[in-house]
């Protein structure tokens, strides 16, 4: 069978059809205008539900069937229990006991708790996965075993995908600490607590059937609600939704490696020579060894200067909860919290404010947070001469990663990406990636222990540090670098047969993921 | 015992940058390579090429070798492999990596040293970016760092990452093993550029005398002439006692260090974090270095984690009058330098003190005084050597003087 591709405004041979569905190619940032209207879910009657607002059933199992659950239905559930969550694997359980086939697994992401989720792609209940997928789950796809194309988004493409109708969200199973029989929910309090629940928020308003699980159930209202009890359908109780200890990672821990300190260390005193640190600062870093040990070194320089960060994005570890409480920060604005400091302060700090992707990420709001970011640390597999970035696959071919909102924070003032030479042996600076997440026009700047290049595009940057001291090379010299200490890498090959598509923030296809070669 | 069958390098889920390479050699049947590799898709086709070049030239035909790589560099792979065929072969041929640019540099007899950074003589992963954290020395260990079985294959080892790991100018040193396998030691690894030798549980003048001989003999062997200093570690109770002797022993001696873990055992005391019980034999060495005109050198903190401690200890040491402390994680270094560095409040005095001199010298008038205070010749000497160590720290400018003049203007 062959497919039909078409290049891409990124010179990448993308199909013009997935899963059935025409896709459209990449055709630069910005440039895709949507038209028409924003999808809508069905009209509901207030009249259909109980005048008591107890909207609790007895089972999931009873829920769903209550949900109509049949073939080929698109099913969502969220990741804000992380590795711990109990609920997305039983979703699928109940399903292939029914004898439901090719379902569409919808998650915000998926962790190696979902990894018995393989089960269920090989005796059919589910047909593909439109998520992020790692470890086992990513080898799975990427060895050509999935019925349907997966199809990765970033965590604002996903709202995107659900706001325009790209995806239509059959029944959205959403897992909640705490809940109130009518529906209500938050991500504070109980013994699952998360947090927030940020990225439940849409599949909520714009599913057909929404479920409601929890093992925390409160008199009404259950406040400050995150899920609103009015998009609601029915509420479950179970006795867990979670494991604790892998809801949140407990304590997130600044990287030991000394080289990684090192590149911490040199990412930091950059942000502070170039310029880019001031006072009212605008900054976003993820919960990786590395990025925590940026914000501690920042925190310190934020001190030092008597200066203050107007507000954090979070992803929310303790390290910013420390800016907060210290008096660096004014306001953490908080997608989800990352460890236990994290969950405890949004549930007692008023200036820790859950925030939702609708305002931080999704392309088919009106403005977006992140692009009044002004220091923005991220991570990446491969980048490559261009400055294009690579969070899906590794250097081996394999799709590792989900890209979470990668490509979204892409859009900051400063994207900075502080990144080892080489890993192990594999260098991180390649020719060309091996799958293309992030154009390089977006990518400002990298940082290996060995040195940083600035994107050509960046001329106000590389001025602002030409005199600084700081270790400059151009990517090529990088590159050339890890190949004399490395050797230069063969490439992974592949079949023909794309086995995951990747979304840009808009919607329009910029690269995939072909079957591994063995 | 299968005296066909060589082991050597390592592999294990917590081993990075290494492999562990069998070889069994055969009669027959040609070259068998079993690869297992964590970057087999990069460089599975480059490893076996590798592999073959080497059997090549060390003349082997028929052999069967399985590899566990766990993404180790070719300097790597090709002294695991050499290794294991000199257990079978017992081959005197030496397969050499190309030396990279930039290894070649050599440094002075007072070279700073106030931090150098141990390394394990057997463990690839700790040397690849050693020389990024900006110690002034790497002392790659052969000696206790190595287990007894690992020693053979821990110098060929030394030997290639002297020759392809980039130190980005710390000074090059290679900690040997006593006696006899040091001499051996010293054959490997001094025609590949080692600034400095450190010499274990050193008690004998005589036998830094064989050590300068042996490097002598091996530098002219190889026409060698960047200079190779020594630095004697003192760690026995009868080494403190010779301290001085062996301090003078060699015009090449250019630091002795002190070892309390070694000596507080031979002494059979415990060792405390005050260090009291060392107290004699630490200025002792003090002493005998000053005397003798080289640098006396500080024992290891052994607590990683402990930068507080490590500071304090640091502050003691400089006081007594040591001039630098061995380091055996990266994270100590900037401690280290730091501590052993002048404070800004020293920097400030010797300042004031120099300018004051400078002022007199150029007024043409003989006595100092800075204030109220006169200041005689020890004074002033001492003040330019804490400027001229803050200058070597980059924490002044060569030009000093005159940025403080323009400032003042």
């Amino acid at each position: 069978m062959s497919i039909h591709t078409v290049i891409n405004a990124a010179g990448r041979a993308v199909p013009a059809e997935i899963n059935g569905k025409t896709a459209t190619p990449f055709m630069g940032v910005g440039k895709h205008k949507p038209y028409g209207n924003k999808y809508g879910p069905v009209i509901p009657a207030c009249s259909d539900f109980p005048e008591d607002g107890n909207k609790v059933v007895p089972t999931l199992e009873e829920a769903l069937l209550r949900c109509g659950i049949r073939d080929g239905m698109t099913i969502s559930t969220h990741h804000h229990l992380r590795d711990g969550d109990l609920i997305s694997n039983r979703v699928f359980e109940i399903a292939s006991v029914m004898g439901v086939k090719d379902l569409v697994w919808f998650p915000s992401a998926s962790f190696p708790c979902n990894d018995p989720v393989i089960r269920y792609l090989e005796d059919g209940t589910i047909n593909r996965i439109e998520g992020s997928m790692n470890g086992p789950l990513g080898r799975f796809v990427s060895e050509g075993r999935m019925k349907g194309t997966a199809v990765l988004r970033s965590h604002g493409g996903r709202v995107q995908a659900i706001q325009d109708g790209e995806v239509r969200i059959d029944i959205a199973v959403l897992a909640a600490p705490t809940a109130d029989s009518f529906g209500n929910a938050k991500g504070t309090g109980g013994k699952s607590a998360c947090g927030v629940l940020g990225y439940a928020k849409a599949d909520s308003m714009y599913a057909d059937k929404v479920i409601v699980v929890t093992d925390n159930l409160v008199d009404l209202p259950c406040f400050p609600m995150e899920i609103e009890g009015n998009y609601v359908d029915y509420v479950v109780v179970v006795d867990k939704i979670g494991i604790p200890e892998k809801i949140v990672s407990g304590t997130t821990q600044v990287t030991k490696s000394p080289d990684r300190l090192l590149i911490a260390e040199l990412t930091a005193v950059f942000i502070e020579k170039s310029g880019i640190l001031n006072d009212n600062v605008t900054m976003q870093a993820g919960a990786g060894g590395t990025s925590l040990a940026i914000a501690v070194f920042l925190h310190e320089m934020l001190k030092k200067k008597g200066w203050k960060s107007k507000f954090g994005f979070g992803g929310s570890t303790k390290y910013m909860v420390e800016m907060l409480e210290q008096g660096q920060m004014n306001y953490i604005l908080d997608a989800q919290a990352f460890d236990l400091d994290s969950v405890i302060s949004v549930g007692r700090n008023a200036n820790h404010i859950p925030y939702s992707v609708f305002n931080a990420y999704n392309y088919h709001s009106k403005g977006n947070l992140t692009s009044m970011m002004d220091i923005m640390i991220l991570g990446a597999t491969e980048v490559d001469l261009n400055f294009n970035g690579n969070v899906v696959t590794h250097s081996d071919g394999y799709l590792l990663h989900g890209i979470g909102g990668w490509q979204n924070c892409l859009h900051a003032k400063n994207v900075i990406l502080p990144l080892p030479l080489f890993r192990d042996r594999i260098p991180v600076i390649v020719d060309e990636v091996t799958t293309l997440c992030g154009p390089g026009e977006l990518i400002d700047v990298i940082i290996t222990e060995r040195g940083i290049a600035i994107n050509p595009l960046r001329q106000d940057l590389i001025e602002s540090v030409r005199n600084s001291g700081l270790p400059l090379k151009t990517i090529h010299e990088l590159k050339e670098e890890a190949e004399k200490i490395c050797g230069k890498p063969s490439k992974a090959t592949f079949e023909d047969k794309i086995v995951a598509a990747v979304k840009w923030v808009d919607g329009t296809v910029i690269d995939v993921v072909r079957k591994i070669k063995h | 015992m299968n005296n066909s069958l060589a082991t050597s390098g390592n592999s294990g889920p917590k081993i990075r940058s290494d492999c562990e390479v069998v070889l069994e050699l055969r009669n027959e049947g040609g070259v068998i390579i079993d690869l297992k590799s964590k970057v087999e898709v990069l460089y599975g086709e480059s490893i076996k090429k590798q592999c073959l070049e080497l059997f090549n030239y060390f003349g082997i035909r028929d052999a069967f070798l399985k590899i566990v790589d766990s993404g180790a560099l070719p300097f790597v792979i090709a002294s695991r492999m050499e290794a294991a065929i000199k257990q079978l072969t017992g081959t005197k041929l030496d397969f050499l990596p190309e030396f990279i640019d930039g290894n070649g540099y050599s440094t002075d007899r007072g070279n700073l040293r106030l931090s150098r950074l141990y390394l394990p003589g057997n463990t690839p992963s700790m040397m690849i970016n050693a020389g990024l954290h900006h110690a002034d020395g790497i002392i790659l260990d052969l000696e206790d760092s190595v287990a007894p079985e690992k020693k053979d294959e821990a110098r060929i080892l030394v030997r290639n990452a002297l020759r392809q790991v980039n130190f980005y100018g710390a000074e090059r040193m290679v900690r040997i093993n006593q006696g006899e396998r040091g001499l051996k030691d010293l054959e490997c690894v001094i025609p590949h550029n080692v600034n400095l030798v450190l010499i274990p549980k050193c008690e004998d003048p005589l036998e830094v005398k064989n050590i300068e001989n042996k490097i002598l003999e091996i530098k002219q062997q190889h026409g060698l002439t960047n200079p190779v200093h020594l630095m004697p570690i003192v760690e026995t109770a009868l080494g403190v006692e010779m301290s001085y002797m062996i301090a003078r022993s060699s015009e090449t001696i250019a630091a002795m260090a002190i070892g309390l873990e070694d000596l507080t055992a031979d002494m059979g005391i415990s060792r405390s974090v005050e260090g009291w019980e060392t107290f004699y034999a630490r200025t002792r060495i003090i002493n005998a270095a000053k005397a003798a005109g080289i640098q006396p050198i500080d024992s290891v903190f052994a607590d990683v984690g402990d930068m507080e401690t490590l500071r304090q200890n640091v502050q003691s040491s400089k006081r007594l009058g040591f001039e630098g402390m061995g380091c055996i994680h990266p994270r100590q270094i900037p401690v280290i330098r730091e501590g052993y560095g002048p404070t800004a409040g020293e920097i400030e005095k010797s300042r004031n003190i120099v300018l004051a001199f400078e002022d007199s010298r150029m007024k043409g008038l003989g006595v100092v005084a800075l204030g109220t205070k006169m200041i005689d010749a020890p004074v002033v000497a001492r003040a330019q050597k804490t400027i001229d160590l803050a200058i070597r720290l980059g924490l002044i400018s060569t030009d000093w003087i005159n940025d403080i003049q323009s400032e003042v203007k």
